[in-house]
């Protein structure tokens, strides 16, 4: 322990902490300044932002000491005296702020460039903020956010938020709402799973895998038992109860037992004092391993000579086979006059959600606000953590709560298990509260990822354009455990005839276990992979029968009255024409003729279409239910409740819309609940952009009725009609004269009322795959130009300018769903160009944050974005799914610009500039290799 | 993970001296700490008793301009080398390269010593000092002295310091004059580490014409283990004029003298061997032309 002198936020300090501590630490841990996050600790994610004598750096790596006697300021010091800053109000008014968890950090890095340039241009915000990463908004809103900050201070007013076109907003519906959390999340109050302490509070590790497929032979422990602070060391022999979980299957142990599949299995956990004490008892552990022939690829995986990942299972490494077979496709490629036949391969790829994974398990009975075992986490399905957790602890799941923190993004990567069940047993065990936090590194290897995917695709036409037929044959790695692959993959062929008119087809998908980290729910589910092989097709298909891409589409356009390849006749709400037709409008638009592709000296410049569609919910028969609940209080508040997560894509502020519309409530007078197993009701997994929908509806029903039980109270108690009541603007109000909705309240609690309301919604009924009904009950469609620069020297991509229109039936909160495009967007754009997650035999190199590259401010293209709203009669206001049918064309759309600007088309992803030049010097047209070719 | 136990911050480098001598070999000079709490956290370095931070040091963290030569303190961050205008103006290649090292907050702490010190072969600052043929005065086994840069470097990420008993101090760099220039570029890919596939720095100096090539210094890397001179690229320009002729010669020179390796991830033998010659005909035709018109304003900070 040593004196430090420090100001923080004005306040100085005077603390006596060991020398060893960074600056992120003595914030967080000694400070209880929580707004800091961390998010790599390896000086690469920027969100660990603070300001050190007024110039910005990454606290994760910059000692403490080293800030002796310095001035620091963090989120917490920008308000003052609760007004918030110029930038706080920014993000917030333009939608800047979605998890929220890079937020202090972005705010920070901008106010450094505030400080020294009130007027900074774009290239100026890009050269600032370069290192600072945001997972989910695609840093469009944070420019804006930040010019119109930078009016402010410069006392010009801030700017207003550039507003998208939509069709007439109601009340609530429809407005560019802020989500009741902005405020905290840009004051850096917000809580996230780590901000949470509890006295006594022991911290969890966890040891994995030495090998990605290994027999356990023996586990000594003892050793790290001995060690000084080390309160347990539980390995599968201490599993109460069945050691095995999983979201479709349960085929994933909660703790390794005979044999290893994957190098993130868990085979023991740890809970000690301290962190560095759990860390050096997982050095102690003593595991006896034998190696066991890895299985790297899933075509290997099919092959005889292939190890078996999980032994007992009769079909061997084969996880699913999925099959869709419509028309006759013998018939379909003897009527076309084009075949064309391809192979693509897609990778790996990492969710990299800014906040790595955190959970605490609080034993039963430790206070008054935890008489039973709960587990805090940050977790997109509650409810299955809940029913997983305890049948591995075996216990009744009335035992057994979680509660939800905030969400530091998820994009299907917070569905499984991470680290629930080892806290919850954990802390049993040791009768103490339990932080297990994943760094990030951890985090990487663990959780399962996006499949990679190698897809043979086959398309048939006729000259005058008429799709007669497509075949596929995909495999995708589905990794060691089954998590969502069946679902994934699933998608992935379904939606392998693109949104298009298809009469004959015939599609095969093999999910294969390999001993690589598990394939799961990923943002687009399988149909990011498909559509990459299929819209690259089509535009070559257009290319051999001499039509323009865009003619192509609309010809084969799905539209109302066609029927899917899966057999399911589109009544209503197929915006997809639309789409084409307001991005090919905006793309043709300018007064030079239109090219798709031209040189300008050494750069390359091409124009590339893709078009997409996303079923909305879980489909294929799975039952789709939510159940949501409304109270309201005398103070005229009214709460919804329902377990679905948040996780930054902004359904709190949907249910608070579709809520406030029903009863007449301003939308800040309507609280949201979510995710708690004991406060809330299930609402279902937070998937498949079904929370929109599938939630908004509950919450909307359940306003309904709320609203139909006050309006009878209030009928009778003043004598009039209850259909001459209209509620507005927080009130009843009949014949000119008006009472507060929280009065009605008060009647009926007089009553002995409840003025509560819960609504359990099923969506639509839906089919299995092959029995030819509605697979699905809503679609949405997308339709993305992309404009790229190829330099010609050096093969380097820059995607300049992307047009996006989105058929989202409704725009519930047409700002939120700005943000959903422009974040959709520069994901696909990363799944393009920039990510892959490397894995060689098993073993993930890509355990880096530096080494997985995410899209950073400075890929940031012009966003140019349409909603085209064609509503579907069952969703709340005609609404359907968005979160991920903005990311889907983006890749493919890419790939086809590439293509019109060099001639050569790319078969793999992401895009290798080493490969595209030498394949340009080379006079090449196809490009096969991709960059972890380069060895 | 305890990534080190105690943290000085000596004032003066006799100070500095004292506590690594003090903890014989257990104590490590940290500066920026950019690498190497990186290099700790991730295992490639042992945990440390302590650290010995150079930043505080008197004359380590400033730069101080003595006639044509800047003497630039090892300390000195790679922010406060992009804000100096005489560096802007006569040694444009030393803030093009540590304008593009990392993002504003590694810049504001990683310094430039840090980045010679850790030797890489493509270490941006060092790319530049090489082709501006800085020199580096050091403590080395208690002697107090000047060297040449390329002395320093002894393999890929090895130096002639130990950095548990030796100091980098400062370095020497001589200012462009009259019809000299510099000019630094490098590629990158969007995947992957942070490195540049490859990075070019030259220093020209033209004849009293404005045309002819007098002299001519190239660092190219990674081409070999070490940062070094592109020598026969030089000499493929010394006396000719700066045309495109003289470049392509360059280029050719470049071809024969230099063999780039593939480096996993990073790029191929054969793409390495065509940045070489983008890069020539980029940065030479730059540098010249800064040269002839006396005007130089340093591109792409910040950003490449
Ligand atoms: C996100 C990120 C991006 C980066 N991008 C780049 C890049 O684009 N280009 C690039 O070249 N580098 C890059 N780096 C690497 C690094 O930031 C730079 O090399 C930086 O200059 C290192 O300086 P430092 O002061 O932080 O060194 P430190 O980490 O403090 O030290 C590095 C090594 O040098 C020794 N050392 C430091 N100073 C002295 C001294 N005065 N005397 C003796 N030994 C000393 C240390 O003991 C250590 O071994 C990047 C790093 C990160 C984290
Ligand atoms: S840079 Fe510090 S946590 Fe990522
Ligand atoms: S809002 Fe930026 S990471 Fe989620």
């Amino acid at each position: 322990m040593s004196k430090l002198n420090i100001t923080v936020n004005d306040q100085p300090y005077d603390l006596d902490i060991p020398e060893s501590r960074t600056l992120a630490q003595l914030l967080r841990y000694d400070l209880g300044l929580t707004g800091t996050k961390i998010g790599c600790e390896e000086a690469e994610c920027g969100i660990c932002t603070v300001l050190v004598n007024g110039v910005p750096v990454d606290s994760c790596i910059y000692p403490a000491f080293k800030a002796q006697g310095a001035s620091i300021t963090t989120i917490e010091g920008l308000a003052n005296n609760g007004d918030l800053h110029a930038l706080q109000k920014a993000f917030i008014d333009h939608g800047a702020v979605q998890c929220g968890f890079c937020t202090p950090g972005l705010i920070m890095t901008a106010k450094a460039l505030l400080d020294n340039n009130p007027d900074p241009s774009d290239h100026e915000i890009k050269v600032a903020l370069k290192d600072t990463y945001c997972r989910c908004t695609g840093y469009t809103s944070v420019f804006n956010a930040i010019h119109s900050a930078a009016s402010d201070l410069r006392g010009q007013g801030p700017l207003a938020w550039k507003a998208v076109k939509t069709v007439e907003p109601l009340k609530a519906v429809g407005q560019p709402v802020a989500a009741q959390e902005a405020v905290d999340k840009v004051t850096g109050h917000a809580r996230f799973a780590d901000d949470y302490v509890f006295p006594g509070m022991l911290f969890g590790r966890t040891l994995r895998a030495a090998y990605p497929h290994a027999r356990i032979v023996s586990i000594d422990t003892s050793r790290a038992e001995a060690l000084p602070g080390v309160k347990a060391v539980l390995t599968h022999e201490d599993v109460p109860g069945e050691n095995i979980h999983g979201l479709v299957y349960a085929d994933w142990p909660a703790l390794a037992a005979d044999k290893v599949r994957y190098m993130g299995d868990p085979v023991a956990i740890v809970a000690a004092e301290t962190a560095d004490i759990a860390a050096e008892a997982l050095g102690l552990i003593e595991v006896e391993y034998e190696p066991l022939p890895v299985v790297g690829d899933p075509e290997f995986a099919r092959s005889p000579e292939a190890a078996r990942v999980h032994e007992e299972r009769e079909d061997g490494n084969l996880l699913k086979h999925i099959k869709v077979r419509h028309g006759d496709i013998d018939q379909g490629f003897a009527e076309a006059d084009v075949v064309i036949e391809r192979e693509y391969r897609t990778p790996t790829i990492e969710h990299m959600f800014m906040e790595p994974e955190c959970a605490i398990g609080v034993p039963a009975g430790f206070d008054d606000e935890h008489p039973k075992l709960t587990v805090y986490v940050g977790s997109q399905i509650p409810y299955e953590d809940r029913r997983q957790a305890a049948r591995v602890l075996g216990i009744p799941e009335d035992q057994l709560r979680v509660r939800g923190t905030l969400i530091g993004g998820g994009f299907g990567g917070k569905e499984d298990i991470a680290g629930q069940i080892h806290v919850a047993m954990l802390a049993q065990t040791t009768g103490k509260p339990v932080k297990m936090l994943y760094t990030r590194q951890e985090s990487m290897l663990f959780h399962p990822k996006r499949h990679a995917t190698i897809i043979r695709i086959k398309t048939g036409a006729r000259r005058d354009g008429t799709l007669t037929a497509v075949q596929a044959e995909l495999y995708g790695d589905g990794g060691a455990y089954a998590s969502l692959s069946d679902k994934v993959m699933t998608r992935a062929t379904t939606h392998a005839t693109g949104p298009y008119v298809v009469p004959n087809a015939r599609i095969d998908c093999y999910v294969m276990y390999t001993n690589n980290p598990p394939s799961g729910a990923f943002r687009g589910f399988g149909v990011t992979q498909s559509a990459f092989a299929v819209e690259q097709n089509m535009d070559l298909v257009a290319e051999a029968i001499g039509m323009d891409p865009m003619e192509f589409r609309l010809k084969n356009a799905q539209r109302v009255g066609a029927t899917t390849a899966t057999g399911q006749l589109l009544r209503e709400s197929v915006g997809l024409l639309e789409t084409i037709e307001r991005v090919d409008g905006d793309m043709r638009a300018g007064d030079a003729p239109f090219r798709w592709g031209w040189r300008e000296g050494s750069k390359a410049y091409g124009w590339g279409i893709a078009c997409a569609y996303k079923n909305t919910g879980l489909g294929g028969g799975a039952p789709d239910r939510a159940v949501a609940e409304v109270e309201v209080f005398e103070n005229s508040i009214a709460e919804v409740r329902t377990s679905s997560a948040d996780m930054g894509q902004g359904l709190s502020a949907v249910l608070a819309q579709v809520t406030a519309e029903e009863l007449g409530l301003p939308v800040n007078q309507v609280r949201v609940l979510l995710s708690d197993t004991d406060l809330t009701p299930d609402g279902g997994p937070t998937t498949a952009s079904r929370q929109t929908y599938v939630s908004g509806n509950a919450a909307r029903h359940a306003a309904v009725v709320m609203r139909e039980a006050l309006a009878s109270v209030a009928a009778e108690h003043m004598s009039v009609p209850p259909d001459e009541i209209r509620f507005e603007g927080g009130k009843l109000r009949y014949n000119g004269s008006s009472i507060e909705i929280g009065e009605v309240v008060g009647w009926m609690r007089e009553q002995g009322m409840e003025a509560r309301s819960r609504y359990t919604y099923d969506a639509p009924a839906t089919q299995p795959l092959g029995t030819g009904g509605d697979m699905h009950f809503a679609f949405s469609y997308a339709t993305q130009a992309a404009l790229v620069e190829v330099d010609l020297d050096t093969g380097a991509v820059h995607v300049l300018k992307v047009i996006a229109a989105n058929d989202v039936g409704r725009a519930i909160n047409p700002r939120a769903l700005e943000g959903q495009v422009e974040g959709g967007i520069s994901m696909g754009l990363g799944n393009c160009l920039t990510e892959q997650y490397i894995i060689e035999d098993g073993v993930p190199w890509s355990g880096l944050f530096a080494r997985y590259k995410i899209p950073s401010i400075k890929h940031t293209p012009e966003v140019i974005s349409h909603l085209v709203e064609h509503p579907t009669a069952d969703g709340p206001f005609g609404a359907k799914g968005v979160g991920e049918i903005t990311s889907i064309n983006t890749t493919p759309a890419i790939a086809n610009a590439i293509y019109n600007a060099t001639g050569l088309r790319v078969f793999r992803i992401p895009v290798d500039q080493d490969a595209l030049l030498r394949a340009i010097k080379s006079g090449a047209r196809e490009v096969t290799a991709t960059w972890s070719d380069v060895k | 993970m305890t990534l080190w136990k105690h943290y000085h911050t000596p004032s003066t480098l006799d100070e500095a001296l004292a506590l690594l001598a003090s903890y014989d070999g257990r104590a490590r000079i940290v500066a920026g700490g950019t690498d190497l709490l990186l290099d700790i956290r991730h295992g490639h370095v042992p945990p440390q008793e302590a650290l010995i931070d150079v930043t505080c040091i008197d004359g380590l963290n400033t730069m101080r301009l003595d006639g044509d030569t800047l003497l630039i303190g090892a300390g000195v961050t790679h922010s406060q080398i992009v804000g100096s205008d005489t560096l802007a103006s006569r040694a444009t290649c030393l803030v093009e390269s540590c304008g593009v090292v990392g993002g504003p907050q590694v810049r504001n702490v990683g310094t430039l010593g840090g980045n010679v010190a850790h030797a890489l072969p493509a270490g941006d600052g060092t790319t530049s000092l090489v082709a501006l043929d800085a020199e580096v005065e050091v403590v080395h086994q208690g002697e107090r002295r000047w060297l040449p840069i390329g002395e320093l470097f002894l393999g890929p990420g090895v130096s002639l310091l130990d950095p548990t008993r030796d100091i980098l101090v400062q370095f020497r760099v001589r200012l462009c004059g009259p019809r000299e220039a510099t000019a630094f570029k490098r590629i990158m890919r969007p995947q992957g580490v942070a490195l540049p596939i490859l990075g070019c720095a030259a220093w020209l100096r033209l004849d009293e014409a404005g045309e002819r090539c007098e002299d001519a210094r190239v660092c190219i890397g990674p081409v070999a283990k070490v940062p070094a001179r592109a020598t026969a690229v030089e000499e493929a320009l010394r006396g000719a004029p700066v045309d495109e002729a003289a470049i392509e010669r360059a280029v050719g020179a470049a071809h024969e003298s230099l063999s780039p390796r593939t480096s996993k991830y990073r790029a191929t033998a054969e793409y390495r061997q065509e940045m070489a010659d983008v890069l020539l005909r980029r940065v030479l035709p730059l540098a010249a032309e800064r040269a002839r018109t006396g005007q130089a304003v340093p591109e792409g900070v910040g950003m490449e």
